[in-house]
């Protein structure tokens, strides 16, 4: 659900990176916030475990720049990936504009990220979203791993539908900037037609 | 989808005066509204050095755990919420099911003010919100500015 606010001349939009456990959703935006410039970042904030796993949320608020006199700004979540967080995940998806789903290239994964794509379906179901209508991209992950699985295989499993797609080493920014733009074109495009 | 918050520039106004008027009412340091996906709408009082945009993030989010919690105990939600500290302490109200209203204050008031101020305030906010869901209907078919947007204009935010 963005927020447009005539007055301020600000359009406000949510992305929520998604995908299993140890995926790499963290990095994704730990890498976009070490590459932002200060003036277009916020602060970014973790509610995670002792051993840096994800808890709740992490959130980072982004300033895009001006779109016809409209200050854009993202505000970017990540989900905690592990099974049993799903009621904290579900609450993350209120309001969301925007879905990255972030699969783990390695063969021994194959089965959490098919899960973990399956639970996004119900959870958007459950805020009473239609996944196939919400702007998705599927980023995979961890490209440089010598397990990874062939993208063919990954997209025969996990991209039926054909939604944009990126290769990605979250750590060194491969793919990085190239998912983020791209969801963020699905939903500003999606605000054109007034969704 | 979700219905999106669409805010003019009457709402906005009436908002803003609400909230400033409750800070001093209330004698709060800080008086900030927040929708439940985490999106600042109105701040008011000392907030040079808070991050507001984080704090309405962690509102939003600490509001929807409680709820969660709510459920799980046969609750609803839990409406209202008290956060006590050494110092500042923290209270929010949710208004009209979707949006919250916080209030953060020190000792230089006490928390029965606080809440009857912004148990008032929170109504006022209410019929803001009841008449802007009214106009956002009317307004919406007037068509959106933002049908405008070209392929260039998003290909250009991303120019670098």
């Amino acid at each position: 659900m963005s927020f447009i606010n005539y007055s301020s001349r600000e359009i406000n939009c949510k992305i929520v990176y998604y995908g299993p456990g140890v995926c790499g959703k963290t990095t994704n935006l730990q890498y976009i916030y070490n590459k932002t410039s200060p003036e277009t970042k916020g602060k970014l904030i973790s509610l995670s475990t002792e051993t840096d796993r994800t808890l709740f949320f992490d959130f980072l608020p982004l300033a895009l720049g001006e779109i016809r006199g409209f200050k854009t700004r993202f505000h970017l979540y990540t989900v905690p990936g592990q099974v049993f967080y799903d009621a904290s995940r579900k609450l993350i998806l209120k309001g969301v504009d925007g879905v990255v789903f972030v699969a783990d290239s390695q063969l021994e994964r194959m089965e959490a990220n098919m899960e973990s794509l399956e639970n996004l379906s119900v959870n958007l179901a459950d805020q009473g979203y239609e996944f196939n209508k919400v702007p998705t991209v599927m980023q995979y992950n961890k490209r440089d791993l010598p397990n990874a699985v062939s993208i063919e295989e990954m997209r025969k499993s996990l991209n039926p539908r054909g939604i944009p797609e990126y290769q990605a080493v979250a750590p060194t920014g491969v793919g990085v900037f190239d998912t983020l733009k791209s969801v963020a074109k699905l939903v500003l495009s999606e605000l054109r037609k007034g969704g | 989808m979700a219905a999106q918050l669409v805010m003019y520039e009457d709402e906005f106004t009436k908002i803003n005066a609400i909230c400033d008027r409750l800070a001093k009412d209330a004698n709060a340091k800080v008086v900030f509204l927040v929708d439940k996906a985490g999106q600042l709408i109105s701040a008011s009082g000392h907030t040079q050095h808070i991050d507001t945009t984080s704090l309405a993030s962690l509102t939003a989010g600490n509001v929807a755990a409680m709820g969660g919690l709510a459920k799980l105990i046969g609750e609803n939600e839990f409406p209202n919420q008290f956060h006590e500290g050494t110092k500042d302490s923290l209270y929010m109200t949710i208004v009209a099911t979707r949006i919250v209203l916080v209030g953060i204050f020190d000792n230089r008031t006490s928390l029965g003010l606080v809440r009857l101020r912004i148990k008032k305030a929170s109504d006022e906010l209410g019929r803001v919100m009841e008449s802007m869901d009214r106009n956002a209907n009317s307004r919406h078919e007037v068509g959106s500015p933002f049908a405008e947007i070209s392929d260039e204009d998003i290909d250009n935010l991303f120019s670098d």
